[in-house]
């Protein structure tokens, strides 16, 4: 098609140019008002203030981001572990589920940053932000991965029965594969929720005195009135979080691409 | 050599059936007679296909006979011996791959669950492949291939444990009747090639004459059984056979019967 070929360089301009064209626009805009009207740093630094601190403080913010990375990967890969082992179970036995899933969802429904200074007194930081990670992430790949279980095709499942399947083949060639578009879905939520949890744990544990991750630089930094390293902190903890995000959907194609609707492209 | 249908001489009479079922019901848990007081034998070799209109338990029929769903009376009996029992092939109304495999891996599935290793599998795998037309298929998503290819795929499938008895569940409703009329033909083909035993669910009066040897015609509310018609015509048949004394007959018959059953007191 000839139409087609004018109508993909304006796509791939929307996609990427035009996000980046507005943050050059806001940046810009943000940098002159900030000279402008002579705003101090300790009230709002300028992009390019910001990007100073980034690379002066660069030793320490690093020292802290490697930390809250490593807590944050620790949370959410046991969370994954743990929702995909207790969602196939819950998935599998109806009575595991009618006994475990209030517990699950009582644990899901409490705010975090309620447990978190309770969990202080018996874990130390670095285990409570572990910890928090972990609630908040598991519940999604929970639920999913039950609603994951239970959506297996009848007509498979009348397959494996008639060619008398076990119990573990069931699982591991039919369940556990229809299950994961959904598994993976509750990844793309939960991951990104690990990284809130170990922010909030981190805030609740610098308060007390302790902690040297990313969150607990930001508070330490606004009460030294170094407003510009607060917020590349918070710029680094932005990018953690897009990184994590998307690392789960390259890894949702990977893992989806040759057979199921969500990954393929569309042909016309 | 042609194979005759199996008409009413005494020679046939004695032969043992291949599975029997006597004063078979189906009640289900909401209290629906799917069938009431079936008999039935199904001989060896034949080519037997159960017409009706839905709601008659002609599926259900099948599934019980696989042992996919349990008798609420009366009783299944494989006279000759239990291995008939677990040497079943089932076709599904949906062609009922697995999407996330190849027609290759979809096919070696049966020998999977049965625990026989990749290489000992491959030349059946690629012979069933070879057998519905798909060898060059193999490596192909379900995804990829159209309606009809998956039947095949299905097919052959079902086909791979080498069984003694086929069991086939309204497997060309969905397809279109160029498609249909080819998948006919092929399905003769195989059932002489492999010497098999075919059940086929229908509810179209001209596939179920073309195909079979005998039709077993039912009706619904309760499921029952009203005629028993015998095709007497040799195989192999083709598009010409649709023109003969016996397929007009068969199909005069088999509609009269399918009427007969439902006239007075039933809308389609």
């Amino acid at each position: 098609m000839s139409d087609n070929a004018p109508s993909r360089t304006f796509e791939a301009f929307s996609k990427y140019g035009l996000p980046l064209l507005l943050a050059v626009g806001l940046l810009g805009y943000w940098e002159w008002s900030v000279w402008f009207h002579e705003v101090p740093p300790y009230k709002l630094p300028s992009p390019s203030a910001i990007w100073g601190a980034l690379v002066r403080d660069w030793p320490v913010l690093s020292t802290s981001m490697w930390v809250t990375f490593q807590t944050t990967m620790a949370g959410m890969v046991l969370a994954f572990i743990g929702g995909v082992a207790l969602g196939i179970l819950l998935g599998m036995f109806k009575t595991a589920e009618n006994a475990l899933f209030p517990y699950a969802v009582i644990l899901q429904v409490t705010p975090v940053i309620a447990i978190a200074p309770i969990l202080l007194i018996y874990y130390s930081p670095p285990t409570v932000v572990l910890l928090t990670a972990f609630l908040v992430t598991y519940f999604p790949v929970l639920s999913n991965t039950i609603t994951g279980m239970r959506s297996t095709d009848r007509g498979l499942e009348a397959l494996f029965d008639l060619y008398g399947a076990s119990t573990w083949h069931k699982i591991m060639l039919l369940k556990l594969k229809s299950a994961l578009p959904y598994i993976l879905t509750g990844f793309r939520i939960g991951g990104p929720l690990a990284l809130i949890g170990a922010v909030v744990a981190e805030i609740v544990a610098g308060t007390a005195g302790a902690g040297s991750g990313l969150a607990y630089r930001i508070i330490e930094s606004t009460y030294r009135l170094n407003v510009s390293r607060a917020f590349a902190a918070l710029f680094l903890l932005a990018v953690m979080g897009i990184v994590i995000f998307y690392a789960l959907v390259l890894l949702t194609h990977l893992l989806l691409k040759s057979w199921h609707e969500s990954a393929l492209q569309k042909e016309r | 050599m042609p194979l005759r249908a199996r008409g009413d001489d005494l020679n046939q009479m004695t032969v043992k059936p291949l599975v029997s079922l006597a004063h078979v019901s189906k009640v289900f848990a909401n209290g629906t007679v799917a069938l009431e007081d079936l008999d039935m034998d199904v001989r060896e070799g034949e080519f037997l296909s159960l017409l009706g209109p839905s709601g008659c338990g002609k599926s259900t029929a099948l599934r019980l006979i696989a042992n996919l769903a349990d008798v609420s009376s009366g009783r299944i009996i494989w006279p000759t011996g239990g291995s008939a029992k677990s040497d079943i092939g089932f076709v599904f109304q949906e062609p009922t791959l697995m999407p996330w495999a190849t027609a290759y891996e979809n096919v070696y599935l049966p020998l999977k669950l049965r625990g026989v290793s990749k290489s000992a599998a491959q030349p059946k795998i690629m012979d069933a492949l070879a057998l519905v037309g798909l060898a060059d298929f193999a490596h192909v998503y379900p995804r990829e291939l159209s309606g009809g290819m998956k039947m095949r795929v299905s097919i052959a499938r079902a086909l791979v444990t080498e069984p003694k008895l086929l069991l086939m569940d309204e497997p060309f409703a969905a397809l279109d009747e160029i498609t249909r009329f080819r998948l006919n033909d092929d399905l003769l083909r195989l059932k002489q090639a492999k010497n098999v035993t075919v059940i086929f669910v229908t509810h179209s009066v001209y596939e179920s004459v073309y195909l079979s040897t005998r039709i077993i015609v039912m009706a619904a509310r309760p499921g029952r059984v009203v005629a028993n018609i015998e095709v007497d015509a040799p195989y192999p048949r083709d598009e010409a056979f649709r023109l003969t004394p016996v397929y007009t007959e068969g199909c005069k018959a088999a509609s009269a019967a399918l009427h007969g059953a439902m006239a007075t007191h039933e809308h389609l």
